[in-house]
């Protein structure tokens, strides 16, 4: 296998041409492409037709406090060929309220536990994944921790909790 | 055990011809969180048709401590305490794998020498990891004695650590631009100590287990991970490795300075719990190789980028006998006036033993990071859990659990 990854242009260049012009930079000689989030999934399953077999992690970034951002919630997908050893950021940002983005977990079953933990700790809804439940915070919990709206200390939420008695156990 | 091979079906159908009887005979059994053979805190929720597995329901989340939000308010130093505590059975490799991160987005490009040192300690924590989870896989299945060869050379491991650093578990190592502390003579010495004396407990480990016909029997051909379902279901690092797929980050995407050394793949096919132990084994014959290499060839100069770079506390003696030291180390040390960090995202991965361990780091152009994601590589394992122990005994989670290596420190954050 090679040690360094050839350039993306052959996969960015057709995928330009069927879905429009789509924002793409490049930082570190990482590049991160910007879709839309109602084309998501057909341009998710075009790069996965095109050797992007891997996905490497879904994850979420709050833009609540950030400078210069437009929309709340950037979705993160680290997509990644085990035949080229290419990366590509892609990058779908949504909004409150109801924040939703199409599930990817038919095309890559890894994000089946991504998309639960971005659910569960951001609060962002997969449409069409089979099984949206709350990964790592208990089922009962209401908030969602890692919107930067939710404090890192102070709020009481062990109130949601049952409360156990003797008598109970 | 051996009737993982059995070919009965699962539930005989001509038996039982309606699903609800059949369902009668299926019982649960809740496994964990706190049960020896997790290891650590998990869960698993398994249906059992005798001693058969039909399906499990892996849960997790009792050790999640919010380490991604903390990694939220704490700065690109401070954040590394925390990290050494996400797989803590190798803390090295996770101080190494945050700060590759953070230097990404800094733009730093470390010194020779500190590039060498960190490839040494990523190969040690490595080694000490290998060691425990195939120790744990042989305790699992029997073999205490395996056990107690590995954990033994871990402490030797960790004498290294407590020489190199003062802590024997929590390292806390690098720093921005560079590491707490140089290499010193003695600490050499250690790892040339190590280097000599640890291949023939390998040998003796491999002359335990590998061919001890209990722990073949237990563990081949069971948790069979097919190339397809590993890289599909995310799999990375050894787990992938033993199903076929050659993916290893420190060939692919070379970091560090393993471009400059020697050393093999290792790839199994068989993509079962055998294969996994196989392919540890010989990984830290690798990791020998590298550490020779790197003990050999280790650079001269100076360990922490230059005072101009502004991020690694400068020495001692350039903090009292020049001023550009004095300033560095004053704005260094102030609150408000610390790195020059860029409104922008990275990701960055490095191979840890258990897989692509990798940071998403957003910065603000303040201290701490705005987010600091963890790709921790033991969620996706743990994820591929139900399917690969589907069909085999209820002897045989442990040895799957095992070969996975979970560790939930990893696992929930």
């Amino acid at each position: 296998m090679p040690a360094t990854a050839p350039p993306l242009d052959d996969i960015l260049q057709p995928l330009q041409e069927r879905f429009g012009a789509l924002d793409t930079t490049t930082f570190r000689g990482q590049t991160r492409l910007v879709v839309p989030a109602q084309m998501s999934l057909e341009v998710f399953g075009f790069l996965r037709d095109r050797g992007f077999d891997l996905l490497v992690d879904v994850t979420c970034v709050d833009y609540l406090e950030y400078r210069g951002a437009k929309q709340r919630y950037g979705m993160v997908y680290l997509l990644a060929s085990t035949g080229t050893n290419q990366r590509l950021t892609v990058r779908v940002f949504v909004d409150d309220p109801e924040p939703t983005v199409a599930s990817v977990v038919p095309l890559w079953a890894s994000a089946n536990w991504l998309e639960r933990e971005v659910w569960d700790l951001f609060g962002i809804r997969f449409s069409g994944h089979p099984d949206l439940r709350r990964l790592v915070m208990p089922e009962e919990f209401t908030a969602h921790p890692l919107r930067k709206d939710y404090p890192m200390q102070g709020r009481g939420e062990r109130h949601n909790f049952p409360i156990l008695t003797r008598e109970d156990g | 055990m051996a009737i993982a091979s059995d070919p009965r079906p699962l539930v005989s159908d001509a038996a039982r011809p309606d699903a609800a009887r059949s369902e009668d005979y299926l019982w649960t059994l809740n496994f964990g969180p706190q049960h020896p053979a997790t290891h650590t805190t998990l869960r698993l929720v398994l249906k059992l048709e005798g001693e058969r597995v039909v399906d499990a329901l892996p849960e997790m989340g009792y050790l999640h401590s919010g380490f991604e939000k903390i990694g939220e308010h704490l700065t690109f130093n401070q954040y590394v305490t925390v990290s050494d505590r996400m797989n803590y059975i190798s803390p090295m490799a996770n101080n190494v794998a945050w700060h590759h991160a953070v230097e990404k987005l800094l733009g730093i490009e470390l010194t020779p020498r500190c590039k060498y040192i960190r490839t040494i300690i990523a190969e040690l924590a490595r080694i000490s990891d290998h060691l425990l989870c195939n120790g744990a896989v042989g305790l699992d299945t029997g073999a205490f004695t395996f056990f107690l060869y590995g954990f033994y050379q871990r402490e030797v491991i960790y004498d290294i650590f407590e020489t190199l650093c003062g802590a024997r578990f929590t390292n806390s190592y690098t720093r921005v631009g560079g590491v707490s502390q140089d290499f010193t003579p003695l600490v050499i010495e250690k790892i040339n100590t190590f280097l000599r004396t640890f291949p023939k407990t390998l040998d003796d480990m491999e002359r335990l287990l590998t061919r001890n016909r209990i722990f073949v029997d237990r563990t081949k051909g069971v948790g069979v991970l097919s190339k397809a379902e590993a890289i599909n279901g995310g799999a990375s690092g050894p787990v992938a490795r033993a199903s076929g797929v050659t993916r290893d980050l420190r060939k692919d995407e070379p970091y560090l300075a393993y471009e400059d050394f020697d050393f093999q793949i290792c790839c199994a096919s068989s993509g079962d719990c055998y294969a996994r132990y196989l392919v540890r084994m010989q990984e830290m014959r690798e990791s020998l190789k590298i550490l020779r290499q790197a003990l050999d060839n280790l650079p001269g100069g100076p360990v922490n980028v230059g005072i101009d770079q502004r991020t690694a506390l400068p020495t001692k003696k350039q903090v009292y006998s020049t001023i550009e030291g004095t300033i560095s180390h004053f704005e260094l040390s102030m609150g408000n006036r610390g790195f020059e960090v860029p409104c922008e995202e990275v990701y960055a991965a490095t191979e840890a033993p258990n897989g692509e361990l990798g940071f998403y780091v957003v910065g603000d152009g303040g201290e701490s990071a705005y987010r600091a994601r963890c790709r921790p590589p033991a969620l996706l394992h743990f994820a591929l859990f139900p399917q690969l122990i589907r069909g085999h005994t209820l002897s045989d989670v442990v040895a799957v659990l095992g070969s996975l290596n979970i560790i939930a420190a990893e696992l929930d954050r």
